[in-house]
């Protein structure tokens, strides 16, 4: 006699459906696996409270960073990527843009905008790694471009936080001159003598370390971030060795002299608005 | 001569023609008649291989073992030549060479990746693969000529910028961010020629220039066909896929406006007649100069800045 009947055997529950708490409650370092309140998290910056592990963000959660109040004025928020070669490999590239947009709600690998940061005006280019690999084609480049001309218009600072695999193959030879584009409106601001810090964070690979990302009168980067020209495993196919312990990490570049410091995201609003207000005339 | 699988037909025919005229030799027939109708089907059949070649046929012609490299062309070219080593920092990269040359009347800065012949060579030379200290050594050399108001002259042919542990340690992304903002600034004129392989930011690190010109062989792009197969495809079997893809050829990147001219090779390529090659690249190079030497450093400056900028589609 039993208290109740089992009417199917065999019941399987898919994992997706075992949560029991709504998503985005809670988050778990992926690196020491501490589970801690996904606000808790947010509030440290997306640092992990526990490891200090820096968790890969975008330029909505960095603008709200370093944007006082979060307000801020973006620039060209509109251009969009076209499709100069007619580019097909596994699938046609207005198509792999398409679902890049629609997944993300972004319209290309970067966004720039104005406003203040401590009180001091700002221009900030953030890139966006979940488009593409943070990939550079005509569009990145193109915003760059402007982003800095309006720096170079109002005399602001500027701030480009980098955050990419490199070049995008699908325009390929565009996508190589954007390097060119970059470093020459860099070599007007330089001529401005208008103050350029570079943020490198994880990762930061490629044609985008091989220009903008070099070339800050400040190079500085988030701790352990991956910071390279070719990729590790390009490297270790090259030397048929496997790669000593942190090579290309932020602390490595730092150890052979390309970057100033390294700054915790947390302190990183406060870090560059001392720097920039040491600046000011 | 090394024939490229395409060229295998030809190869035959060449051969077969070789036989003819030894055999006449031997024999004292007159084979006059048909030796000129061989030569005339070589002729024509050269001409048709040549004008149709796809995107990875051109690239492999880039890569011929038997192409003039840099210190080919200086060779041709200059009747005087000092070649200039090291960086001053860590070392002298064979890779990269460079040196004054006098061209005709014309003292000019030449300035070129070095790829080897036999195998001891290409292993110095690091198959053309510079390290951050070519890069520097490249700047200091384009730096030297500006204070002494020479034209520079850079000619590119490289697979790539070494990816190798030391060339990290080094820093090779900063060298080639670095001297892409500081051609911008030189005061003197500057053309850069693709004489081989233009791969990517390797190639870039020495390429920005008033005039930007391709040897009607070679390819220039952002990735190897190769590379570029086995990122997109998993696999190098889709490298002909990835060279028509990229675009790469002289025509493609003369079409998309992202270099200024292309200049003709000798039929079957720069190869075939190394002095006629030797000729028609001085002769650019010359006119070019004359040309840009008119022009003020402030508006050459503002000109090159421009034309780079102005590189790139996009929708608004």
């Amino acid at each position: 006699m039993s208290w109740y009947k089992r009417t199917e055997k065999g019941i399987v529950t898919p994992t997706e459906q075992k949560l029991e708490v709504p998503d985005g409650l809670w988050h778990q370092c992926s690196h020491c696996k501490k589970i801690m309140q996904a606000e808790e998290h947010a509030h440290s910056n997306y640092v992990c409270p526990e490891c200090g592990f820096h968790d890969r963000i975008g330029s909505k959660e960095y603008f709200e960073i370093l944007f006082d109040g979060n307000n801020f004025t973006e620039i060209y928020p509109n251009i969009r990527s076209a499709d100069p070669l007619k580019f097909i490999d596994t699938q046609p590239y207005p198509a792999r843009i398409n679902s890049s947009m629609k997944k993300t709600g972004l319209n290309d690998a970067v966004r720039a905008a104005y406003g203040k940061m401590n009180e001091i005006s700002v221009v900030i280019a953030c890139m966006d790694f979940k488009f593409i690999g943070g990939s550079m084609g005509s569009v990145v480049g193109e915003k760059i471009a402007r982003a800095i001309d309006v720096a170079r218009k109002k005399k602001y600072p500027f701030i480009m936080i980098s955050k990419s695999g490199g070049a995008r193959m699908m325009e390929a030879g565009f996508s190589l001159m954007q390097m060119a584009k970059t470093a020459a409106r860099l070599a007007l601001l330089d001529k401005d003598g208008i103050p350029y810090i570079s943020v490198l964070t994880d990762p930061t690979t490629g044609g985008v370390t091989a220009s903008y990302a070099m070339l800050g009168d400040f190079n500085v980067a988030e701790p352990g971030a991956l910071i390279g020209f070719a990729g590790p495993r390009v490297i270790r196919e090259t030397i048929g060795k496997d790669l000593p312990e942190g090579f290309q990490s932020a602390e490595f570049l730092l150890e052979h002299g390309f970057l100033d410091f390294i700054v915790d995201r947390r302190e990183m609003k406060s870090k560059l608005s001392v720097l920039l207000g040491m600046l000011k005339s | 001569m090394v024939y490229l699988d395409f060229e295998k037909p030809i190869a035959e025919l060449e051969s077969k023609l070789a036989d003819m005229q030894q055999m006449a030799k031997e024999t004292n027939v007159d084979v006059s008649k048909e030796v000129k109708s061989l030569e005339e089907k070589i002729k024509e059949l050269k001409k048709e291989t040549y004008s149709n070649l796809t995107g990875w046929q051109r690239v492999q012609l880039s890569r011929h073992p038997d192409r003039p490299y840099t210190l080919d062309y200086i060779e041709g070219m200059a009747s005087q030549f000092i070649e200039l080593h090291g960086d001053r920092n860590v070392r002298d990269d064979k890779a990269m060479v460079g040196g004054f040359a006098k061209i005709d009347d014309t003292t000019v800065m030449i300035i070129g990746h070095q790829k080897g012949r036999k195998t001891k060579e290409r292993q110095m030379r690091n198959f053309g693969m510079a390290n951050p200290e070519g890069y520097r050594k490249a700047l200091r050399l384009m730096k030297l000529a500006e204070k002494f108001k020479k034209p520079i002259v850079t000619l590119i042919d490289t697979p790539g910028a070494f990816p190798g542990l030391e060339a990290e340690e080094r820093g090779q992304a900063e060298a080639i961010a670095r001297n892409l903002r500081e051609m911008f600034m030189l005061k003197v004129p500057v053309i850069c020629i693709i004489i081989g392989e233009g791969a990517s930011g390797g190639a870039l690190g020495i390429a920005i220039g008033d005039k930007v010109f391709m040897l009607e062989n070679t390819w220039y792009s952002v990735i190897s066909p190769e590379s570029c197969s086995s990122i997109l495809w998993r696999s190098w079997d889709h490298k002909e896929q990835a060279a028509e893809a990229l675009k790469l050829t002289a025509q493609d990147m003369l079409k998309n406006k992202l270099i200024d001219g292309i200049i003709k090779e000798p039929l079957g390529g720069a190869h075939n007649d190394p002095q006629r090659m030797y000729a028609e690249l001085k002769k650019v190079i010359l006119n070019n100069i004359a040309e840009l030497e008119l022009i003020k450093p402030k508006d050459r400056i503002n000109q090159r800045i421009e034309k780079f900028s102005s590189m790139g589609v996009f929708l608004e």
